[in-house]
């Protein structure tokens, strides 16, 4: 932890020790980049007091699964950028596997709009309050959320000589 | 040919019908631009001067469906490209051939995956694969050279 300190910028430091007192998160420095672990129920709160204290770029927001090994099994990570302070800050969000959702903040951020509907699409994670959640990568009658770990990696079974045949039966041609 | 060479100088040639037309079609096929991805490049290439087109009658690209008769589907096709690429393809007159060119556009190529289509004939038709990741240009053409060889061979029954 000493390292951790050291290395963090001064102003940087100020505001990771303002928002592990006011939300209970947890603070971790990787190479220079910091993440704070927030609790599902701070989100939409936190996302506010970044944007008072000057972080007014969300860079980047995305999830990941991390089935079987972790539960909660989802983290939902926000990014973000302060261009008049030239510091930047990660949230990090634990999200069950089991009716998985969060409040939105496209009504903070305007840019997090497409980048919730496409963690909605590939996740399954919903964002409570969001305008328009609908699939943005996949058609829209597609069933199931690619990026979890559960769905499964190929599509079709690979056609060697030996199975050509019974794989070619099934194989959907296109009628004229 | 030998007709030729005895009424050659009358300048009277006989045929049948059927083959002058399927000659005239194979001189003068105009494919609709339809490059996806990478192997459009490879067609971009084979259009261009060193490994000419135009010799083969494709003089010109048509960007529009209604004025080409033959669709290269060059490039991986996404899930949600499948049904522009069927509506387009609806969209050309009879008679129309389809080119697919590349092994994404042939059989999903290395993506095996949810997002792009294994094979573009699950939603068009196809008459001739072009097998390359990308193919070379004279792949193409080898292949384009195949589908002439079989428009000259077409009867007129066949045409749907």
């Amino acid at each position: 932890m000493l390292n951790l300190r050291v290395l963090m910028d001064k102003k940087l430091q100020a505001i990771v020790q303002k928002l592990e007192k006011e939300f209970g998160a947890t603070a971790s420095e990787y190479r220079g980049n910091v993440t704070l672990v927030i609790p599902a129920e701070h989100v939409e709160a936190a996302c506010k007091k970044m944007q008072e204290l000057g972080f007014e770029l969300l860079s980047a927001m995305t999830a990941v699964d991390y089935w079987p090994q972790e539960n909660p099994r989802f983290h939902v990570i926000y990014q973000f950028t302060s261009v008049s302070k030239n510091l930047s800050l990660t949230l990090r969000v634990p999200v069950p596997g089991i009716n998985p959702g969060l409040p939105t903040v496209s009504h903070l951020y305007r840019n997090a709009n497409w980048r919730e509907r496409e963690i909605w699409d590939m996740f399954g994670i919903k964002f409570a309050g969001h305008p328009d959640l609908r699939r943005i990568l996949m058609p829209a009658d597609w069933e199931g959320h690619p990026l979890r770990k559960d769905y499964p990696l190929g599509y079709e079974e690979p056609q060697f000589t030996f199975n050509f045949e019974e794989i070619d039966l099934r194989k959907p041609y296109a009628k004229e | 040919m030998g007709v030729e060479q005895k009424l050659g100088n009358m300048g009277v040639v006989t045929t049948t019908l059927e083959q002058a037309v399927n000659w005239s079609r194979t001189r003068a096929m105009w494919p609709m631009l339809f490059g996806l991805a990478c192997c459009a490049i490879e067609m971009m290439a084979t259009q261009a001067s060193h490994y000419d087109m135009s010799r083969f009658g494709m003089e010109l690209m048509r960007p529009s469906p209604r004025q080409s008769d033959l669709m290269i589907v060059a490039g991986r096709v996404s899930r949600k490209m499948a049904p522009v690429l069927r509506r387009l393809y609806d969209q050309m007159p009879e008679p129309k051939w389809v080119i697919s060119m590349g092994d994404c556009a042939s059989c999903g190529g290395v993506f095996n995956n949810y997002a792009i289509m294994q094979g573009v004939d699950e939603v068009v038709p196809v008459d001739v694969y072009v097998a390359g990741c990308p193919p070379r240009p004279e792949g193409l053409i080898h292949g384009i050279v195949t589908l002439y060889e079989e428009v000259r061979s077409m009867k007129f029954a066949e045409v749907k």
